[in-house]
């Protein structure tokens, strides 16, 4: 099995986040980037699949502050191979990314593939169009939500459990070549020891390729961004914890919860 | 613009998912706002069931076909695209639930027109639509605007109340059955019905729900020990249900349970749209974690900005300690 992951850095949001002076963008001074969380869980199905059924899985990624950590650490987890697109611009809006994206998947001679797996949302995706634009300008097949994919060998039919609502999950059969939105892996994504990350980083290479600027609708323009008002805001209660504690035992009291 | 607003239904299993009727709800203001009417389309196979609570629509386009009976969304999408290219809505609203995930994207891709995700608000401002959106799990919102026609905008759950959107009269009903079905490599198997065995977290009066700041299994401890002294049970964000230190059936939100207990208390949960769906109804929130921006403190009535690991376990004594006080009394 062929399996491409389409990998993206996304501002870690665990770190405070401030709004830039032209109030239309994050300040970066201080942004911390980290692997978006879903694209890890597919990372984690696609070396799932190439345990079970042998093949090769290859990293796709534009280039960002910090890719190249992720990369390594891709790479020491069983990844074949990483290539990195250089100078995509997320302003250039989503239709221009994935014009780049497909060609890149031929500069760097990453098809034919059977699978495109990428996270089902990006935390900083204003309209997480790549999966689907993708799947529709290659003209392959498209589910997001997945959080199960498995391949037959004997009869080659290749099944996909999506997430529905309240815990229900619906089990879809889907012909190959497919661009899939992982949700979740079916294992927790595994964990890589730094030492092999090192060794990654000696031994191994990621190639980065160039293509050119795609012209696309224009991008969706951001007008401003703010935090969200503290309108309707949470009490907050204060103190060492004990104290605390009190306080809040006085609140479950007054709600007739002790 | 002149243009409807339409509002395609989210349908599972022949039921109407409750964030129809709040997409309905702000498509209704949008569209007196337009001075336009409200359209809800709704796809699918024997459909006549559902149509009895639309009324706040001005017309339901309802598109039957045997081809629509499963969610495949690219079939739905083509569908819904077809019927945007000859009729000319001026905007296409769709509820970001599991089961739509992909139609609006997938709607845009195939028109060439612009969709925007995880909406709020949508209103007309200086002849544009302007969409409220949320970023970054909640703790950014933007403001987008686009002129273009039709837009498309995915609205993340808990828009409108969904009693806004509910009625219990259908509206003018037009039947859609010539569709141009597009051949599909993806084909519904079966549904897995969620493993029965665990308690019902929705039927609990206290649920302590623990996020990803619960940092490892064996903190989960400290969690239900409190669970236990207010006579309630545990349950989890998505990343420890990933995890797979609790089960499935304990995950709260948008893919799992919704909840609406008398007390949630949400420990290291930071507050993404998806969880909160689940849990935006309970009596009282209490949201304890180390970060004061975290959105959950938006949804919570008290808010407590420390460590988990040392909140927890003190309330839990606190607790015990009252209720021996109190036992004393009565002796
Ligand atoms: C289609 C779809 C469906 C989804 N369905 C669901 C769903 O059903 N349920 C669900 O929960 N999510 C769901 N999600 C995922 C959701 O978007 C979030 O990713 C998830 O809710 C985040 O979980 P979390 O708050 O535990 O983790 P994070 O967002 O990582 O937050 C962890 C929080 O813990 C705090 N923290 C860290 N350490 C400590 C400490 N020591 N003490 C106190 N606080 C601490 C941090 O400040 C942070 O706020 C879904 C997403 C999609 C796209």
């Amino acid at each position: 099995m062929k399996i491409v992951v389409l990998l993206k850095m996304v501002p870690d949001v665990v770190e405070e986040l401030e709004i830039a002076p032209d109030g239309k963008s994050l300040d970066t001074t201080y942004l911390r980037m980290i692997l978006n969380d879903s694209d890890n869980h597919a990372l984690e199905e696609a070396l799932l699949l190439k345990e079970r059924h042998g093949g090769k899985v290859c990293l796709l990624a534009p280039d960002a502050p910090e890719v190249d950590d992720a990369l390594f650490a891709a790479l020491a987890k069983g990844a074949d191979r990483a290539v990195k697109i250089a100078g995509i611009d997320a302003a250039e809006g989503t239709r221009a990314v994935v014009a780049r994206i497909v060609q890149a998947l031929s500069t760097a001679d990453l098809l034919p593939a059977d699978l495109i797996l990428t996270g089902a949302q990006a935390i900083d995706d204003l309209d997480g169009l790549v999966a689907p634009l993708l799947a529709q300008t290659l003209r392959w097949s498209h589910l997001s939500v997945v959080n199960q994919v498995r391949f037959d060998a004997s009869t080659g039919v290749t099944t996909v459990t999506k997430e529905f609502p309240g815990g229900l999950r619906a089990e879809f059969e889907i012909k190959l070549p497919a661009v899939l939105g992982i949700q979740s892996a079916e294992k927790p994504p595994r964990y890589v020891p730094v030492a092999k990350v090192r060794a990654a980083m000696k031994s191994l290479q990621i190639d980065s390729t160039t293509v050119p600027i795609a012209a696309g609708m224009p991008a969706l323009e951001i007008q401003s961004m703010a935090k969200p008002s503290a309108a309707g805001h949470a009490e907050m209660l204060e103190g060492l914890p004990e104290a605390v504690a009190g306080k809040l035992c006085d609140v479950l009291a007054a709600h007739g919860l002790l | 613009m002149s243009g409807n607003i339409w509002v395609v239904a989210a349908l599972c299993r022949g039921r109407l998912l409750d964030a129809t009727y709040e997409a309905v709800a702000l498509g209704r203001e949008l569209a007196e706002n337009l001075g336009t009417k409200l359209e809800v389309l709704l796809l699918g196979h024997e459909l006549k069931d559902v149509l009895g609570t639309l009324g706040i629509a001005d017309a339901v386009l309802c598109v039957e076909h045997a081809a629509l009976a499963d969610p495949v969304p690219e079939v739905h999408a083509h569908v819904v695209a077809r019927l945007a290219g000859t009729r000319h809505p001026q905007a296409i609203l769709v509820p970001q639930t599991n089961v739509t995930w992909e139609l609006g994207s997938l709607v845009a891709g195939e028109l060439g027109v612009p969709y925007v995700n995880s909406c709020t608000e949508l209103r007309m401002v200086e002849q544009t639509l302007e969409a409220h959106t949320v970023l970054y799990g909640g703790k950014v919102e933007a403001i987008v605007r686009t002129k273009h026609a039709p837009s498309i905008f995915g609205l993340v759950s808990g828009v409108r109340a969904v009693e806004k959107g509910y009625a219990d009269h259908a509206p003018a009903t037009e039947r859609i059955t010539e569709v141009d079905v597009q051949p599909t490599s993806v084909q519904l198997r079966r549904y897995l019905e969620p493993e029965a065995g665990d308690i019902d977290i929705s039927k609990e009066e206290v649920l302590v729900g623990v996020g990803r700041g619960i940092e490892t299994r064996d903190n989960l401890e400290v969690s239900k020990e409190l669970a236990d002294v207010l006579g309630g049970a545990i349950c989890g964000s998505r990343p420890v249900i990933d995890q797979g230190w609790l089960p499935l059936s304990r995950q709260v939100g948008k893919s799992g349970a919704t909840v609406k207990p008398k007390l949630y208390i949400a420990a290291g949960i930071s507050g993404a749209p998806e969880h909160v769906e689940g849990m935006k109804g309970s009596g009282l929130i209490i949201a304890i974690n180390s970060d004061p921006q975290a959105p959950i403190f938006q949804v919570a009535h008290y808010g407590i900005v420390a460590k988990l690991l040392d909140v927890l376990p003190a309330l839990t004594e606190a607790i015990r300690s009252r209720s021996r006080r109190g036992m004393k009394q009565y002796a």
